[in-house]
């Protein structure tokens, strides 16, 4: 596993998303510092697609909002070599659709990770079964293909665990990113069975916003991934977001510490 | 995966919450495509419901007119709901509703599937919701008042392009929401395996039809089979029966909008290159960044930047031929079908009379000509009068 990602596990992790260059590329940079400095310990970074199919109306916006600011690959690499300059301990995983990679040559975009410091990617839409169109590169450059477990996966578990790398991304709830007031899955038992198959850290995604809701799933996995609700204050203070990202972070932090180990 | 290829296309892209579902899919599908009984009913409906087979028509004036190749019309426009979708339509939804299934939703682009839907959704006591683009309801307003009358729910998506394509973003983000009790009625030969195989085993009734039609008017199989193609399900039911006849051309007609060399066409043979979308590997317009590209046609339904699987199959092995027909070329075959032979084709159809008109000449007149007249034009009546610039009150 690669050593960021292991060491970001350790204890309870707080795994923090954006959608690089929203509302610039410039403040990506900025935002992400604040948040590793508030206690962040992987960063995604969310590479925009003009089709988000798994996001809601918050990240579907942070999506349009980069690309028409004039976010593409080679800045979001410049961006990512930057933190890594800044951060060289910090996980970074990108957060891609497949289309944007499978254009850019797959070859050429794992190379390209490497180079840039990144440790792992997460592809919503490119299932288990789909995993030949990255894996070898991914592989050839050390790059870790982070998996899904959702709440339909059941009889899944056993195969996405066992050929599991990074961590895995386990999803609260049905339907699309977004913040939610409540969550109904019973993680607990998904998190069972995928230990069954695998000693690979397991975070769990979707609807996660609140200090409560960090410390009650972190206490049932290894971490938790938060999207929505920072890019949401993205939106809310665009070019000022810095401080309540920091804040956030932190206490979002605090709350996974206080799960325990 | 071997399943659910062609060549190099297809696949099943799609997020894992959906794996599950799209496996029993497949299951559900390959046991009822078997079933006697389904098929059975599925038969009646068509016959009894749907008012198959539709006719070939002889459209002797044009043939006359253009002085060329004999020229039929596969009057698809002639179903009930007026056009080729209930086809598809009712064959899923009569499976979703043996699949347990109460509720069914799908996107669409003209509203040609989506009233198909609404349907089907209404004659088998099943809850629907259909997705439409903003910028379609506005350019369909009728036909979401027809998916109304039908009881459905037409929510307008307000996202990206605001047209096809962001209407089947968001029918799959409502099913990944809600895919217990709902079934995605995919309206194309696209998206994920099964659906490009589903769909095209659904409407591949209309080549088995004109096949075995032109045998007996004619007695012997036409030169080409002619359709338009956004993602290709009148086009693929239209080849599929006539692939192995290798001495029948194949000839899809996608929509060049303002020009294929304008930025404003969904023209996906012609401009677009190989990528991932939609749960499937196929041809996308797209920018070198793999940004999906908005795309422009004056046709709602062909108004997609991507295309079929097996089409892009068909391309790539030189079976099939793919032509770009631009906005003014389709009017005015709109235009010249109805005052040549009386009948008001639909703007995605006329697309594909379109290119007959440019060709038939070029065709012996003992060859023939068959044309998938996929839908009737009723509803590009108030659309063509705005691009004439003809002022009409409804």
């Amino acid at each position: 596993m690669s050593n960021r990602i292991a060491n970001a596990f350790k204890q309870k992790a707080f795994v923090a998303f954006l959608t690089a260059g929203d509302p610039t590329i410039e403040k990506s940079e900025e935002y992400i510092g604040r948040l590793i400095e508030g206690g962040a310990d992987v960063i995604e970074i969310g590479i925009p697609f003009s089709d988000p199919i798994a996001e809601g109306p918050v990240i579907q916006a942070a999506n349009i909002r980069s690309l028409r600011a004039g976010c593409d690959l080679n800045k979001i690499f410049t961006l990512t070599e930057n933190v890594r300059k800044k951060y060289p301990d910090t996980a970074i995983v990108f957060l891609t659709y497949l289309n944007p990679v499978f254009k850019y040559g797959a070859d050429e975009f794992f190379k390209k990770c490497a180079e840039i410091g990144t440790d792992g990617i997460i592809v919503p839409d490119m299932p288990f079964e789909e995993k030949n169109e990255i894996a070898a590169p991914a592989k050839k450059y050390g790059i870790e293909i982070i998996s899904l477990i959702a709440p339909t996966s059941e009889d899944r578990i056993k195969q996405i665990a066992e050929s599991a790398e990074g961590y895995i991304y386990i999803v609260s709830s049905m339907g699309v990113t977004g913040m939610r007031s409540e969550i109904k899955t019973d993680i607990g038992s998904i998190v069972e069975a995928v230990r069954k198959y695998s000693d690979r850290p397991a975070a769990v995604g979707f609807g996660i916003n609140k200090p409560e809701q960090a410390q009650k799933f972190s206490a049932l996995a290894d971490g938790v991934i938060v999207g929505s609700a920072i890019v949401k204050m993205i939106e809310q203070y665009g070019e000022n977001a810095g401080d309540a990202l920091y804040e956030y972070a932190k206490q979002m932090k605090e709350a996974c510490l206080s799960a325990g180990k | 995966m071997e399943n659910g290829r062609y060549g190099i296309h297809g696949g099943q892209y799609i997020p894992e919450t959906l794996m599950n579902e799209i496996h029993k899919l497949e299951e559900c599908y390959e046991f009822y495509k078997n079933d006697k009984q389904f098929n059975e009913e599925l038969d009646t409906l068509l016959r009894e419901y749907a008012g198959r087979p539709s006719l070939l028509y002889y459209a002797e004036k044009m043939t006359k007119d253009l002085g060329g190749a004999k020229i039929y019309l596969k009057r698809e426009d002639l179903n009930h709901t007026g056009s080729h979708k209930i086809n598809n339509v009712l064959g899923q939804v009569l499976m979703a509703k043996k699949m347990g299934k109460t509720r069914v939703i799908a996107e669409t682009g003209a509203g040609q599937h989506g009233v198909a839907t609404a349907t089907a959704a209404a004659l088998m006591d099943m809850e629907c919701e259909i997705f439409m683009g903003k910028e379609d309801t506005d350019r369909q307003a009728l036909n979401v008042y027809r998916m109304e009358l039908l009881g459905a729910k037409v929510n307008a998506v307000t996202t990206g392009t605001m047209t096809l394509k962001d209407a089947v973003n968001e029918a799959m983000r409502e099913w990944v929401s809600r895919v217990d009790d709902t079934h995605y009625v995919l309206g194309s030969v696209m998206g994920p395996h099964p659906f490009p195989m589903m769909v095209r085993d659904f409407q591949s009734v209309i080549g088995k039809e004109a096949k075995q039609q032109i045998l007996k008017l004619e007695g012997k199989l036409p030169a080409a089979v002619v359709a338009c193609v956004g993602g290709g399900s009148n086009s693929m039911g239209m080849f599929y029966d006539f692939i192995g006849d290798k001495d029948v051309k194949l000839i899809g007609c996608e929509a060049a909008g303002k020009g294929v060399d304008t930025p404003q066409n969904a023209a996906t043979i012609a401009n677009g290159t190989l990528g991932i979308f939609h749960g499937m590997k196929s041809y996308f317009c797209q920018n070198d960044e793999g940004q999906i590209a908005p795309v422009y046609s004056i046709s709602a339904g062909l108004d997609y930047p991507g295309i079929g699987p097996e089409h892009a199959y068909l391309h790539d092995t030189g079976r099939a031929q793919y032509v770009p027909i631009t906005d003014e070329e389709a009017v005015n075959a709109f235009e010249y079908l109805a005052r040549t032979e009386g009948i008001i084709c639909a703007v995605e159809s006329a697309h594909a009379v379109a290119h007959v008109i440019k060709t038939a000449k070029d065709y012996s007149p003992d060859d023939c000509i068959i044309i998938c007249l996929s839908g009737r034009g009723d509803k590009d009546v108030a659309a063509i009068a705005r691009y004439r610039g003809v002022k009409i009150y409804e």
